[in-house]
C-alpha cells in the first residue's frame, strides 16, 4: 500500500489554490519548512507572511487579513496553533466568525521523539469548544487535498488537523469529501467503529481481523468532528447497537465525547473508546502507538468488549 | 514513498500521483483567468466618495462636540450600570481627530472597501468609539443608551457586529496585530487604506503588542499608526506602580517605529502628528499621546477608581454639570 504525508500534500494544494484564488494569503510561524507552507511562499512571496515563532501575533494578523476580505491559511504545529494562541482564536477569529483556516500539522503522539510538549493531544477538545468552527481530521493525503480545498471554498473558520508522518492512502480518486458528512467505508451489523485521522486505517484493519471471526463491523470515517454527522452516528447506534470510537487524541473533548453526547440524545448504546487517557513521552512513533494502545489490536479488543455490553 | 506531484500545463487539472497510481486530482483555472480577475479588481480602485473626513468641521466645532461626546459617554455608562469611563474620556480628542478630520469613511457604507480603519484595541473604552460612531451617523445617538443591555447592538466590549466597528476586542493586546493584518491586506490590494490602532498604555504590558511592533517594522507597514493613550493609569493603579512602562517612547523607537510624543487633548497636536505620519515611508508611526484619565470630570480625573466604574446618579449629575460649565 502506498503512503503519503498529508502535510506535504497540503503545501502543494495551497499552491494550486493560490493560483485559483488571488485572495488566499498564508501566515506561518517559523515552521514553514515542516508544514510545507513554504511552498506557497516560494510561489507567492507577497502573499506569504512568516511571523516567526509568535503565534498570538500570527493569529490576530490572520484575523485582520480575513476581516479585510482575504481567505487566510494559518499554519504551524498543532500545539502552537491551538493552545498558545487560543485567546486570539477565540476572541479574534471565532467570535467574529472570520474566514481563517488553521491547518495544524504534527498533531497527536505520532510526532514522536520531540516528547509531550510537541504532541498535540488536546487540540480537538479546544477547537471543538469554539462555536462555528469547522473541525476536520483527514485520514490520508487525498482526503487532505479535498478538505483543504473545501475549506478554501467555504466561508468561515476552520481547523484542519494533520500529523507528521507519511501514512497509508486509503482513498482513491473517486472519493467524494463533503464537510460534515461521515464516510461509511464498510458496512456491518455487529458493531460500529467510528474513527478519525490515522485511526481510520487501524479501524479498517480491525474490521478485517474481526470479520475472520464472523464479527462484522461498520467502519465510519468521521473526518468532520464539527459539525458532527448526527445522522451517521445515530444510524450506527440504531443499526449495530454498539460503538467503538478511535482517535489519536485524549478521550475528553474529541471524537468519543462527540459520539457519546450524540447517542445519549438520540439512541443510547454502549460505547468503548480507543484513545489516550494522559500524556505520552518521547519515542519512535510506532513504539508510542503500540505502548499507548492506538492500534487495530486495541480496536479489536474494544469491539469484543462492547459487543458483550450490548443489551 | 512520498507522492510526486505533476502539473499538467495544458489543462486545468493537477494530478497527485505516487509511483504509477493516481491519488487524486485538483481542478484549477488557467493562469490567464486569474490575471483577468486581478485586472477587473484594479479597475474598480478609482471609485470613491465619502462624507469623512469633513473639511468643514473646525477645531472649535470639535472642541464643542467633545463636550457632547463626554456627556454621551457618561450617560451611556450610567444607564448601562457599568463600563469604563476613565479610559473613554481620555481618548475623546484622539477619536474626534480621527473620525471627523482624518479618516476616509462612510457611515452609509460601513464596509466601503477603500475606507481607512480605526481599531480599538483597548476595547473596554468602547463608549468613546460608540459615541463617535453615533455622531458620525453609523447609528442613532439614542441607541447609545442601550449600551450593555440585552438585545443591544453595542456590546460591553466592542464587537464586529456593530456598524462601524472593525474588530472584536475585549482581550487586551490583540489590536495592533489585527491592525497590521488589515494594513498588509490593504497593501496587497494596492488601495490607500490607512489603519489606526488605539492602544491603552497599560495594554502595552501585553507581550503581543511587542510581537506586533516587531512585525510591523519588519514588513515596513507605513500605512499603520499606533496611538498609545498614555493616561498613566491602568485597572489596578498607576502604571508606574503596576508595571513600569518607561522609557515608553524609546521602546517604540527601538522597535523601529517613527515615534512622536504629543498632548493627546490638543487637536492641532493630534492632527499634525496624524498628518506627518502619512508622509513617513517605510516604517509605521507610533504616537504617544499624553492624556488625562477621566478627562473633563474633576472627581474622575487621575482617579484609578474610575477606570472601570459607572457613576452613580449623583455623580452623573455633578459630572454633566461640570462639563456643561466648560462650554
Amino acid at each position: 500500500m502506498t503512503s503519503a504525508a498529508p502535510r506535504e500534500i497540503f503545501g502543494s494544494t495551497l499552491v494550486e489554490l493560490g493560483h485559483k484564488y488571488p485572495d488566499i494569503v498564508v501566515v506561518g510561524g517559523d515552521l514553514n519548512k515542516s508544514t510545507f507552507a513554504n511552498l506557497f511562499g516560494y510561489e507567492f512571496p507577497d502573499r506569504f507572511f512568516d511571523l516567526g515563532p509568535a503565534e498570538q501575533n500570527m493569529m490576530s494578523i490572520a484575523a485582520g487579513l480575513a476581516s479585510s476580505g482575504k481567505t487566510v491559511f494559518a499554519s504551524t504545529f498543532a500545539v502552537f496553533a491551538t493552545g498558545r494562541p487560543y485567546d486570539q482564536i477565540r476572541v479574534g477569529i471565532s467570535q467574529p466568525h472570520l474566514n481563517v483556516k488553521i491547518v495544524a500539522t504534527h498533531a497527536g503522539i505520532m510526532t514522536g521523539e520531540d516528547g509531550v510538549s510537541a504532541q498535540g493531544i488536546e487540540d480537538l477538545s479546544l477547537m471543538c469548544a469554539l462555536p462555528g468552527f469547522t473541525v476536520i481530521v483527514p485520514s490520508d493525503a487525498p482526503e487532505t487535498v479535498l478538505a483543504v480545498k473545501a475549506a478554501a471554498e467555504t466561508y468561515g473558520p476552520f481547523y484542519i488537523r494533520l500529523g507528521r508522518p507519511s501514512i497509508p492512502i486509503i482513498h482513491d480518486q473517486n472519493y467524494q469529501f463533503q464537510i460534515g458528512k461521515a464516510e461509511v467505508i464498510k458496512d456491518g451489523s455487529d458493531a460500529s467503529i467510528i474513527a478519525c485521522g490515522i485511526m481510520v486505517k487501524a479501524a479498517m484493519d480491525a474490521a478485517e481481523t474481526l470479520s475472520k471471526d464472523g464479527i462484522h463491523c461498520r467502519v465510519i470515517n468521521m473526518a468532520t468532528l464539527q459539525p458532527a454527522d448526527v445522522d451517521a452516528i445515530t444510524s450506527a447506534a440504531k443499526d449495530t447497537k454498539a460503538i467503538v470510537t478511535a482517535e489519536e487524541h485524549l478521550r475528553h473533548g474529541g471524537l468519543n465525547s462527540i459520539v457519546a453526547q450524540t447517542v445519549t440524545e438520540t439512541y443510547p448504546v454502549p460505547i468503548e473508546s480507543v484513545s489516550l487517557t494522559g500524556y505520552a513521552e518521547s519515542g519512535k512513533p510506532a513504539a508510542l502507538i503500540e505502548k499507548y494502545g492506538l492500534t487495530s489490536k486495541a480496536i479489536v479488543e474494544s469491539v469484543t468488549k462492547v459487543i458483550k455490553r450490548k443489551k | 514513498m512520498q507522492p510526486r506531484i505533476f502539473r499538467i500545463n495544458t489543462s486545468n487539472k493537477i494530478e497527485y500521483t505516487c509511483g504509477q497510481s493516481l491519488i487524486c486530482t485538483v481542478i484549477i483555472p488557467l493562469l490567464k483567468e486569474v490575471s483577468t480577475l486581478v485586472n477587473e479588481k484594479d479597475s474598480t480602485a478609482t471609485s470613491s466618495g465619502s462624507p469623512f473626513p469633513n473639511v468643514s468641521i473646525s477645531v472649535s466645532d470639535m472642541t464643542s462636540r467633545a463636550i457632547d461626546i463626554r456627556m454621551d459617554i457618561l450617560n451611556m455608562i450610567a444607564e448601562g450600570g457599568s463600563g469604563h469611563p476613565g479610559g473613554s474620556l481620555s481618548a475623546v480628542e484622539l477619536l474626534s481627530a480621527l473620525y471627523f478630520k482624518t479618516m476616509r469613511h462612510d457611515p452609509n457604507d460601513p464596509k466601503w472597501e477603500y475606507r481607512d480603519k480605526f481599531i480599538l484595541s483597548k476595547a473596554h473604552a468602547c463608549p468613546v468609539l460608540y459615541a463617535h460612531l453615533a455622531h458620525c451617523g453609523y447609528f442613532p445617538i439614542e441607541e447609545l443608551l442601550t449600551f450593555r443591555k440585552i438585545d443591544s447592538r453595542i456590546q460591553g466590549h466592542s464587537h464586529i457586529k456593530t456598524p462601524g466597528v472593525e474588530m472584536s476586542g475585549g482581550s487586551l493586546g490583540q489590536g495592533l496585530s489585527f491592525g497590521l493584518g488589515a494594513a498588509l491586506s490593504a497593501r496587497l490590494d494596492t488601495n490607500q487604506t490607512r489603519v489606526y490602532v488605539l492602544l491603552g498604555d497599560g495594554e502595552c504590558d501585553e507581550g503581543q503588542i511587542w510581537e506586533a511592533a516587531m512585525a510591523a517594522t519588519h514588513y515596513k507597514a507605513d500605512n499603520l499608526v499606533a496611538i498609545v493613550d498614555r493616561n498613566r493609569i491602568q485597572n489596578d493603579n498607576w502604571t508606574k506602580d503596576v508595571m513600569n512602562l518607561e522609557p515608553l517612547p524609546d521602546k517604540w523607537k527601538a522597535f523601529g517605529w517613527n515615534t512622536v510624543e504629543i498632548d493627546g487633548h490638543n487637536f492641532s497636536d493630534i492632527l499634525n502628528a496624524l498628518g506627518t505620519a502619512e508622509k513617513v515611508k517605510g516604517q509605521p508611526t507610533a504616537i504617544i499621546a499624553s492624556t488625562t484619565k477621566g478627562k473633563g470630570v474633576s472627581f474622575m480625573e487621575n482617579n484609578p477608581d474610575f477606570h472601570g466604574k459607572a457613576p452613580n446618579p449623583e455623580q452623573l449629575d455633578q459630572a454633566l454639570t461640570e462639563l456643561e460649565n466648560t462650554r
